[in-house]
C-alpha cells in the first residue's frame, strides 16, 4: 500500500479522466451524459435550498415574521430536501449500474484483444498481473463512476452555477469566487509539480526498502538454516524505522497541496463572509442576500474539495484503466493467409536473435531442422534453448533475422502465421505444464476436442498406464490445482500425453527429462521414438545423454549464447 | 435482508470482544492509541474549524445585519480570518501526525509477522512455495494502514465533530441539537452499515461466480501460451463472457440498494436543516432564543454533515481489514511447529571430526504424518553417502527434518554428541544444508554468498564462487561478485543460483553437510565442477548428497535407496 501511496503522489499529475476510456466501453459515454444533467440539477437544487434557507432566517429574524408566515416556504425546503435526496438515489444507481456494465466491457474487450495479440504480447506484464486487473483490480471502477466522476463533474458544473447565482445578488463575491476557485486547481498543479520533484528523488530509494520485507519473508527458510533469521529481524526494525523517516521526509511536503486546498477553500469563504459584513454594517446590503451568499459560498469549494479525497481512491482505478487501455491500444498484428504443408515442414533459422525482455539471449542462431527427424537442442542451462522453442512458437518475434517454416514448395516466417492456425499443427510441452484441477481426463482433454487416438493409446504412450492397465480408474482420478496428488514426472507425462492426443504435425519438447525419475524419463524417450516412426517433426531440449540418445541430429546451442561459458559443451559419446 | 441479520451485523459491526481481531491487531505497535488519539483531535479542530468559521460567519452577518458600530464586530472578523487558516493547518498537522502512527504501526506489525514466521517457517510451506500467498500477506501487513488512517480516525474524527456540533446548537435550541444527533448518527452509522451490508451480500452471491472467472483468466492470461498452443483460448473466452454476464446483471441489481443508503443519507442531513429552521423559528416565535442566532443555529448543522460524509466510505474498508487482520493473527498464534529443547545443552566447544550417525529418523509436516519414517543411517568423515529414491519420496524432507525447519523425531548425533538436544542456531552450526530451492536476496551475489559465515572474508568467497565455476560468468558482469542479484533472482538462471547456493556451504565451517539435488539446473560439464568442489570442501566432513541423479550418487562412497 505504501508503495501505491506514493505513487499515487507521483501520478497525480495523470489525467483526471482518461478520453479513451469512452472510446471502448459505451456504457461510459451514455453515463458520461446523464452524469452532467444529474449534476446540474444537483446544482439547482443547491441554489435553491440556500435562497429558501436565507428568505425564512430572514423572515423570522427581521421581519418578526409569526412561524406560520413562513410555512409554505418551509414547505417548499422539505420538497427541496426530498427531491435532492431522489435526485441521490437516480445518480447513485445509475453510476453503480454504469460501473458494472463498463467492467464488463472493459473487462470483455482486453481479454478478446489480449487472445487476438497472442502471447508473445502477454509475455510483458507480470505473472498475474493481468489476470488480476480484468477479475477484481477493475472493480475500483465501482469507486470511480460512483464517487470520482460525478464529483469531477460537480466541481466543474456547481462553482458555476453557484458564481452565476450569486452574480445575480452580488458582482464582488462571484468575482472573489471567480478568483479563487481556479486557484484551487492551479496550486494544486504547481505544488504537485514541486513534491514530485522531491518524491521522485526518494522513489528509489523507498521502493526499495518497500521490498526488502517482501524479499526477507520470501527467504525465510535460507536465512534459518544459516543461522541468520534472528539477526534479521534487528536489520528489519532498523531498515523499517529509516524508512519511516524518508516517507515523512516525502509526505511532509506532499500534504502541502492537500493544505494549500483546505486554506484557500476556508479562507476564501472567510473573505466572502468579511466582505458582506462589512457592507452589511454599512448598509450596503441587505440580510437576506448575505445570508444567501454566505450560504453558497463554501458550496462552491466542496466539491473541488471531495474530488481531491475520491482522487485517492479513483487512483487505484485509473491505474487498472490505464494498464488495460493500454492493453486495447496496442495494435494487432497481421497475418498472411498461408497454408504450410506441416506434414513436410521443417524450420529455417537465418541470423536470428533473440531478445526477450531487453537482454539480448542468442545471436547469429543460424540452422535448420529436418522435416521428419527428432532434433536436440544442447547447451549449459541459461544459454538460451527455451528461448529458442519460444520462437519455433511463434511466442517471440525475432530481434533480428527470420525463423521460418520451410517446406518443399514454399517458406514463411513463423511470427506471420496466426498463431491459431501454427499451434493447431504444432505440438509443445512447456518447461513447467498446466494441470488444471478436475479429473485425469479433463486435463487430457484440454485443447482435444477431436482426439487422434483413443485415452488409454495416450495414457500408454507416457508409461502412465501398463498395456491393458485400469484405463477408467485413471481418468477418473481427481488432480488438484497445479497437479497436486501427481508426481512431478506423472505432471509431464500427462502434458506430454495431452500433446500427443492432439496429433501434431510437428512437436516441440522442452525439457521433457527434467525432473524425472529414471522410468519417466526412459518413457518420454520411447514417445520420442514413436514419434519418429509416425514421421513427425521433433526438437527437444535436453541435458541428460539418456535422451540424446534417441536425437538424429544434436545443435549445441551455447555457440550463438551472448552469456558465456567455460567451454563448448558437447557432451561425451554423442552423434553430433 | 431480515431484521435479525441487520441485528447480528450490527454487533459484529460495534460489539468487540478481547478477541476481536482488529482490536488484538493494536496490540503491534505500542502507543498507536496515543498518537491516532492526537491525530484524531486534530483531525476533529481541523472540521470543528469550518463549523466555526460558519458559526462565526452567521453571527458576524446577522450582528452587522443590525449595523451597529463596526468595532463592536472586530472580535468576529479575526475569529472568521482565524477559522478560515486554522482548517487546513489542522488538517496538515493531522494527516502527519496520522501517517506517523501508520508507519511506526507497520514497522511493529512486520517486526511481528517475521518474527512469526520466523519461529514457522517452511511448515506452512504452502506460502513459501506459492508466491501469492506471500505477496498477500505483505500486502494484509500494508492493508491494516487502511484500517488507522481510512477506518478509526474518520470515525473517530466524526464522533469529535458530531459531539462538538451538536453541544454548540444544545447551548442554543436544545430541539434542534436532538435532531441533528440522530440525523449524525444515521448518516455516520446506519447509511455506512447499509453499505455494508449491500457490499456483502453482493460479494458472498458474486463469489463463487468470481471466484470461477478468476481460474479461468489465470488460465486464459497467465498460461497463455500453452492455452494457445493447445487451442483453447477461444473456449475459455466464451466461458469467462457467460460468467461475466451472470455477474453484471448481479451487480447492476445490487445497484439499487447503493442507492437507497444514500438517498437515505441525503435525507437525514436535510432533514436536520430543516428541523434547526423549524426548531430555531419556534424557539425565535417563542421567545427562547434571540433572532440575529437564528442563523448560527441554522448554518451549523449544514457545515457539520461534512464530517460523516466520509463514513460509509470509511466503512468498507472494515470487513477487507478484518479478513487481514484474521490472516495475520492467524500466522502470528500459530504455534511452533519445531520447538527447541526447554533446556538446550551447550555446544561442545571443540568437536573432534567423527561419524554422523542418523537413527529411528520421522519426518512429519504434519502431526501424525510421516513423510519419511525409520530412516537410520551413518556417514563417516570423507565417505559421502547419497541418499536416491523417486521423486516424491521425501528426500528434501530429510534435510527439512535434520536442519529442524520440519517437525522430526529420532536420534541425530555427530562425533558422540547428541545434536537433538542442542538449540537450533546450535544444530545448524554443525549441520549446514543447501536446499533445493535455495533463496538468493536482492544484494550483492557476494552478500549472499557470505550469508552462510559473517566471518568469510572476500578472499574465501571470490575462491567458493570460482570454485562452483563462476568466475567467468563475474567476470561477464559490470561488477563482478559485487553486481546485485536481480528481485527473486529474475535476472540469475537457474544453474547460476544453484552454483551461489553451493557456493555458500563452500565458505561455511560446518562439520557437516547436507546437500539437496546439487546438480539440478547444470548440465554434465558443470555438474562434474560443482561436485569437484563440494568432495573437495567435503574431504573431512560428513556429506549426505540427496538425490535422484545415477551421476551425483556415482561419486559417493555409499549408498541408501528410500522407498
Amino acid at each position: 500500500m505504501w508503495h501505491t501511496y506514493l505513487l499515487n503522489y507521483r501520478s497525480s499529475m495523470a489525467r483526471p479522466f482518461d478520453p479513451r476510456l469512452s472510446r471502448f466501453t459505451s456504457a461510459t459515454r451514455q453515463y458520461l451524459i446523464a452524469a452532467v444533467a444529474t449534476s446540474s440539477v444537483s446544482a439547482v437544487f443547491i441554489v435553491a435550498q440556500a435562497w429558501l434557507l436565507a428568505y425564512i432566517v430572514n423572515a423570522v429574524f427581521l421581519e418578526d415574521s409569526d412561524f406560520s408566515a413562513v410555512w409554505p416556504q418551509v414547505a417548499w425546503l422539505c420538497g427541496v430536501v426530498i427531491a435532492r435526496s431522489i435526485l441521490a438515489f437516480g445518480s447513485e444507481t445509475l453510476a453503480f449500474r454504469a460501473a458494472a456494465k463498463a467492467k464488463s466491457q472493459l473487462r470483455m474487450a482486453a481479454l478478446q484483444h489480449a487472445v487476438a495479440l497472442g502471447p508473445s504480447a502477454l509475455a510483458q506484464y507480470e505473472t498475474g498481473e493481468l489476470s488480476q486487473l480484468v477479475t477484481r483490480g477493475i472493480d475500483a471502477l465501482d469507486t470511480y463512476f460512483a464517487r470520482y466522476l460525478p464529483q469531477l463533474f460537480l466541481a466543474c458544473i456547481i462553482p458555476v452555477v453557484v458564481a452565476g447565482a450569486a452574480l445575480t445578488q452580488d458582482p464582488l463575491t462571484t468575482l472573489i469566487l471567480v478568483l479563487t476557485v481556479p486557484l484551487i486547481p492551479v496550486f494544486m498543479i504547481l505544488v504537485g509539480w514541486y513534491t514530485r520533484r522531491e518524491v521522485d528523488r526518494q522513489w528509489q530509494s523507498l521502493a526499495r526498502l518497500s521490498g526488502y520485507f517482501l524479499d526477507i519473508i520470501a527467504g525465510l527458510p535460507t536465512l534459518k538454516v544459516f543461522r541468520r533469521a534472528k539477526a534479521q529481524a534487528a536489520t528489519l526494525a532498523e531498515v523499517s524505522k529509516e524508512y519511516r523517516k524518508d516517507t515523512l521526509r516525502v509526505l511532509r511536503v506532499s500534504f502541502l497541496s492537500a493544505m494549500v486546498l483546505e486554506l484557500l477553500a476556508s479562507l476564501s469563504v472567510a473573505i466572502v463572509a468579511v466582505s458582506i459584513g462589512v457592507r452589511l454594517v454599512e448598509g450596503n446590503m441587505i440580510f437576506q442576500t448575505a445570508l444567501f451568499l454566505l450560504i453558497l459560498a463554501p458550496e462552491a469549494y466542496l466539491p473541488l474539495r471531495l474530488v481531491g479525497m475520491h482522487y485517492h481512491a479513483a487512483t487505484d482505478a485509473i491505474k487498472a484503466m490505464g494498464v488495460l487501455l493500454d492493453l486495447l491500444d496496442t495494435p494487432l498484428p497481421e497475418y498472411q493467409d498461408v497454408s504450410p504443408d506441416y506434414r513436410s515442414a521443417g524450420y529455417r533459422l537465418a541470423d536470428v536473435s533473440l531478445a526477450p525482455g531487453q537482454q539480448t539471449v542468442v545471436e547469429g542462431v543460424s540452422l535448420t531442422i529436418p522435416s521428419g527427424r527428432v532434433s536436440a537442442l544442447v547447451g549449459p542451462s541459461g544459454c538460451g534453448k527455451s528461448t529458442i522453442i519460444r520462437s519455433l512458437l511463434g511466442f517471440l518475434s525475432p530481434a533480428a533475422g527470420e525463423v521460418e517454416l520451410e517446406w518443399p514448395t514454399g517458406r514463411c516466417a513463423v511470427t506471420e502465421i496466426a498463431p491459431g492456425a501454427l499451434l493447431d499443427h504444432v505440438g509443445w510441452l512447456p518447461q513447467n505444464p498446466t494441470i488444471v484441477a478436475g479429473t485425469v481426463r479433463e486435463n487430457l482433454h484440454l485443447g482435444n476436442a477431436d482426439p487422434a487416438m483413443t485415452n488409454a493409446e495416450a495414457l500408454e504412450r507416457v508409461s502412465l498406464l501398463p498395456p491393458g492397465g485400469d484405463a477408467e480408474g485413471l481418468l477418473n482420478r481427481m488432480v488438484g490445482d497445479g497437479g497436486v496428488g501427481l508426481s512431478l514426472g506423472e505432471q509431464r507425462r500427462l502434458a506430454l500425453a495431452r500433446v500427443l492426443l492432439r496429433d501434431p504435425q510437428i512437436v516441440l519438447l522442452d525439457e521433457p527429462g527434467a525432473s524425472l525419475d529414471p522410468a519417466s524419463e526412459a518413457a518420454v524417450a520411447q514417445a520420442i521414438d514413436w514419434l519418429r516412426e509416425q514421421g513427425r517433426t521433433v526438437v527437444v531440449v535436453a541435458h541428460r545423454p539418456q535422451l540424446l540418445e534417441h536425437a538424429d541430429t544434436v545443435i549445441d546451442v551455447s555457440r550463438f549464447s551472448m552469456a558465456t561459458f567455460d567451454e563448448t559443451t558437447v557432451l561425451p559419446g554423442l552423434p553430433s | 435482508m431480515s431484521a435479525t441479520t441487520d441485528v447480528r451485523e450490527q454487533k459484529l459491526l460495534i460489539e468487540q470482544t478481547p478477541q476481536h481481531p482488529l482490536r488484538r491487531v493494536f496490540a503491534f505497535s505500542r502507543g498507536l492509541r496515543v498518537r491516532l488519539l492526537l491525530a484524531g483531535i486534530l483531525g476533529a479542530l481541523a472540521l470543528l474549524s469550518s463549523v466555526a468559521l460558519m458559526a462565526t460567519s452567521a453571527y458576524l452577518i446577522s450582528m452587522a445585519a443590525l449595523q451597529p458600530p463596526i468595532l463592536t464586530l472586530q472580535v468576529a472578523f479575526v475569529g472568521v480570518r482565524a477559522f478560515g487558516i486554522g482548517r487546513g493547518v489542522f488538517r496538515y498537522a493531522e494527516r502527519l501526525v496520522g501517517h506517523d502512527a501508520a508507519l511506526r504501526t507497520l514497522a511493529g506489525t512486520r517486526l511481528a509477522v517475521y518474527e512469526a514466521l520466523a519461529r514457522i517457517s517452511p511448515s506452512r510451506s504452502a506460502i513459501w512455495r506459492r508466491g501469492d500467498l506471500l505477496n498477500r500477506l505483505v500486502n494484509d501487513v500494508d492493508q491494516l494502514m487502511n484500517l488507522y488512517l481510512r477506518v478509526w480516525l474518520p470515525y473517530l474524527i466524526g464522533l469529535l465533530v458530531s459531539l462538538g456540533s451538536v453541544a454548540l446548537v444544545w447551548y442554543f435550541v436544545p430541539t434542534a441539537a436532538i435532531a441533528l444527533a440522530v440525523s449524525l448518527a444515521f448518516g455516520g452509522i446506519i447509511v455506512p452499515l447499509l453499505t455494508l451490508l449491500n457490499t456483502r451480500r453482493t460479494t458472498q452471491e458474486t463469489a463463487p461466480d468470481l471466484a470461477a472467472m478468476s481460474s479461468e483468466t489465470v488460465a486464459l492470461v497467465d498460461h497463455a501460451a500453452e492455452m494457445t498452443a493447445l487451442g483453447q483460448a477461444d473456449t475459455i473466452l466464451a466461458r469467462i463472457g457467460a460468467l461475466d454476464s451472470k455477474l453484471t446483471a448481479q451487480r447492476r441489481r445490487a445497484a439499487k440498494w447503493n442507492g437507497i443508503a444514500i438517498a437515505l443519507g441525503a435525507l437525514a442531513q436535510g432533514a436536520a436543516v430543516v428541523a434547526a429552521i423549524v426548531a430555531g423559528a419556534a424557539a425565535v416565535t417563542a421567545g427562547e432564543l434571540e433572532p440575529h442566532l437564528l442563523a448560527v443555529v441554522v448554518l451549523v448543522p449544514l457545515a457539520a454533515y461534512e464530517a460523516v460524509q466520509v463514513l460509509p466510505n470509511a466503512a468498507l474498508a472494515i470487513p477487507e481489514a478484518r479478513r487481514s487482520a484474521e490472516r495475520i493473527l492467524e500466522i502470528v498464534d500459530a504455534p511452533n511447529p519445531t520447538p527447541d529443547p526447554i533446556h538446550p545443552s551447550a555446544l561442545p566447544a571443540h568437536l573432534q571430526p567423527g561419524p554422523f550417525r542418523v537413527s529411528d529418523f520421522d519426518v512429519s509436516w504434519r502431526p501424525g504424518r510421516s513423510v519419511i519414517s525409520d530412516v537410520s543411517f551413518e556417514v563417516a568423515p570423507g565417505q559421502p553417502l547419497a541418499l536416491l529414491g523417486r521423486s516424491g519420496a521425501g528426500k528434501s524432507s530429510i534435510l527439512a527434518g535434520l536442519t529442524r525447519l520440519a517437525p522430526a523425531s529420532g536420534s541425530v548425533s555427530y562425533a558422540g554428541a547428541d545434536l537433538t538436544r542442542l538449540d537450533a542456531d546450535d544444530l545448524r552450526s554443525v549441520i549446514g544444508a543447501v536446499p533445493q530451492d535455495s533463496y538468493l536476496f536482492d544484494t550483492t551475489i557476494a552478500e549472499n554468498v557470505r550469508l552462510a559465515n559473517r566471518e568469510a572474508d572476500e578472499e574465501r568467497v571470490r575462491a567458493a564462487l570460482a570454485a562452483v565455476g563462476l568466475n567467468d560468468w563475474l567476470e561477464s558482469l559490470p561488477d563482478g561478485e559485487n553486481t546485485t542479484v536481480g528481485r527473486l533472482g529474475a535476472q540469475v538462471s537457474g544453474g547460476q543460483k544453484q552454483r551461489i547456493a553451493l557456493a555458500r556451504i563452500l565458505v561455511g565451517d560446518q562439520p557437516v553437510v547436507v546437500v539437496d539435488e546439487p546438480t539440478e539446473y547444470l548440465d554434465a560439464s558443470s555438474a562434474e565442477q560443482v561436485l569437484d568442489a563440494l568432495f573437495e570442501h567435503c574431504r573431512d566432513r560428513c556429506l549426505v548428497v540427496i538425490t535422484h541423479q545415477e551421476r551425483d550418487a556415482a561419486r559417493c562412497s555409499h549408498r541408501m535407496v528410500l522407498s
